[in-house]
């Protein structure tokens, strides 16, 4: 088809050149990065487009020196953490308020739905000093807590329980599997694929957080590897080679999850346009 | 007590025990702080932050009149205008050239989303290394800096012309991946029939894309705007490393953000000023959410 002479034929073949256009400029910082990392320091000056000298001392002096490997792992601690206890927390009040009667429901609804409106930098600076009182700056649950309930999990989660017949839980209430059974036996399997969305839409945000991990850390233990990153720019700009290093290190494992997670991440990225 | 009012009161417990978790963060860490900003908007306080006292609530009007906050505000619109139609443009221009069944065109979408995996720190350090005027790879190009001598003197990110392009510029990459994935995924959701049946009505290339495409991929484009546009007010990472706020004494790319959480931001060591910023902040941006919703949406083509 690739061969064909007709003007269709033509048209595919202007096509592959945008195409390939645009993959070379959308590659071309990621190119000289990479380049960067694998020269050695002397030469990162002299002809950075072409890999003219290869080395994996960069990438080694940029792994121990920068601590990248203890930032690594604060991130994943505290975007596991957040991720796991969000989607607890959202099926928790998400069946409260799909399944339970109680007094003041809309109120309580209202005031989650409220606090979607408003965005982090402006609640960060007040935030800081709480964390601070408590004594958590520099810590995992500093980092984490903030964090632990979403407004938007349980708006997103509610959606697909409503669809739900409630005769259904009703028929459950009286088969005496009660309200935990239910809940473990129809209406989590029911949210799976809702849950799977939200966790990795969770874990990116809770990753990719850069502002509030610089605010509340002072302790080069305890950067993640956002605020680390900034930490090594900061430090280093007379090696930039180092600097790209540490920056590639810190792409590969949200690579690494992007791939092994590639089914849900169309539905992470948009799990917010929800029709309305 | 009736069986009514039984059924009414039996779920409370366990209603508490599942709400009881979610509220208290959402008080402790978003309703409060809110409360307690709007309050603190209206203080002076010390450096250390630990004596304040009230000057009166005339310190929003003194903010919003202040010219560091008018030209935040300004930055920051600019950003957006920026940012927000041409990152949506080369997304559906990227999403509409690679919908096509050919060979390799795997390769390329993975490459057009390859930027969703990059963070905010990633990507601005790598412009940082494209950017910057003596170790930079622009400014080692002999050939670029003889046709552009700013890249080297003072540097994209230094000259008070080009720094707040350089940084949307760095910024529109980093979004990229995501806007290609949403909006691809919209075009895939368009019933194949329709574009056929426009196609056999003799509609053309361009106007089928503009008769049947674009009003379909309205409540995506949508979303998509709504996601950049907050993406673009809340800029802060790539400010951070690519210009801190500079250069001076323009503070040409000093956004709101910024202006509140910077290390080279002028208000830097009074919380009450920052507080009141943050405030403003808020306003402005649920002004800004009703506005794209009402005017947006209503010309957004939800299909059946």
């Amino acid at each position: 088809m690739a061969l064909d002479t007709t003007p269709k034929g033509w048209r595919t073949w202007v096509r592959y050149a945008l195409l390939a256009s645009m993959a070379i400029i959308i590659l071309f910082p990621i190119y000289t990065t990479v380049i960067a990392s694998l020269k050695p320091g002397n030469r990162v000056l002299r002809n950075p487009l072409v890999p003219d000298s290869f080395t994996l001392d960069v990438l080694r002096n940029a792994w121990t020196q920068g601590r990248l490997g203890r930032y690594l792992w604060n991130s994943a601690v505290v975007a596991v953490i957040v991720t796991s206890v969000q989607l607890i927390t959202s099926i928790m009040s998400a069946y409260a308020f799909s399944f339970l009667r109680f007094p003041l429901k809309r109120f309580f609804f209202a005031i989650f739905m409220a606090t979607l409106l408003v965005p982090f930098e402006v609640t960060l600076l007040v935030n800081r000093r709480t964390v601070d009182s408590l004594g958590w700056l520099n810590t995992y649950q500093g980092l984490a807590v903030p964090f632990l309930a979403t407004a938007f999990g349980t708006f997103l989660l509610r959606q697909v329980f409503m669809q739900i017949p409630k005769d259904l839980n009703e028929a459950a209430a009286m088969d005496g599997i009660g309200h935990w059974g239910f809940m473990r036996e129809v209406a989590v399997p029911l949210v799976r694929p809702t849950l799977g969305a939200l966790g990795l839409f969770s874990f990116l945000a809770s990753w990719n957080q850069y502002l509030w991990p610089s605010m509340i850390t002072t302790e080069d233990d305890m950067n993640t590897i956002q605020s680390g990153l900034r930490l090594l720019r900061s430090s280093d700009l007379d090696k930039p080679n180092l600097i790209m290093a540490g920056t590639i290190i810190a792409a590969i494992p949200i690579l690494v999850v992007l791939v092994v997670f590639q089914r849900q991440l169309v539905r992470g990225l948009t799990a917010g346009a929800v029709k309305g | 007590m009736t069986v009514a009012a039984r059924r009414r009161w039996r779920d409370v417990p366990l209603a508490a025990a599942l709400l009881g978790p979610s509220l208290v963060v959402l008080v402790a860490f978003v309703l409060y702080p809110l409360g307690r900003a709007v309050w603190l908007g209206q203080q002076r306080c010390n450096v250390q932050a630990t004596k304040c006292r009230s000057v009166g609530w005339g310190q929003y009007t003194d903010v919003l009149k202040s010219n560091e906050f008018q030209s935040a505000v300004w930055v920051t619109l600019k950003f957006a205008l920026i940012t927000v139609p041409i990152g949506l443009a080369l997304g559906i221009g990227l999403a509409v050239l690679a919908d096509k069944h050919l060979r390799h065109i795997g390769f390329f979408r993975t490459i057009f989303s390859s930027t969703v995996a990059t963070s905010v720190a990633v990507a601005s350090l790598m412009w940082l290394f494209l950017l910057q005027p003596s170790v930079g790879v622009l400014a080692n190009i002999g050939w670029l800096n003889d046709l552009f001598p700013v890249i080297k003197e003072p540097g994209l990110l230094n000259d008070k012309g080009t720094a707040l392009t350089s940084v949307a510029i760095s910024s529109i990459w980093a979004n990229l991946g995501f806007t290609f994935i949403v909006i691809t995924a919209g075009l895939q959701g368009i019933p194949r029939e329709l574009q056929e049946s426009a196609f056999v009505d003799g509609a053309g290339g361009w106007r089928r894309f503009t008769n049947v495409t674009l009003p379909l991929l309205s409540p995506t484009l949508l979303f998509t705007t709504v996601v950049l546009t907050s993406r673009a007010f809340q800029a802060y990472g790539e400010i951070d490393l690519l210009t801190n706020g500079g250069p001076v004494p323009q503070q040409s790319t000093t956004t709101v953000t910024y202006l509140i959480y910077g290390s080279g931001s002028i208000i830097k060591s009074n919380e009450g000023l920052k507080a009141a910023v943050a405030v403003l902040l808020f306003v402005i941006l649920l002004g800004l959410s009703a506005l794209q919703f009402r005017g947006l949406g209503r010309r957004v083509h939800y299909g059946s």
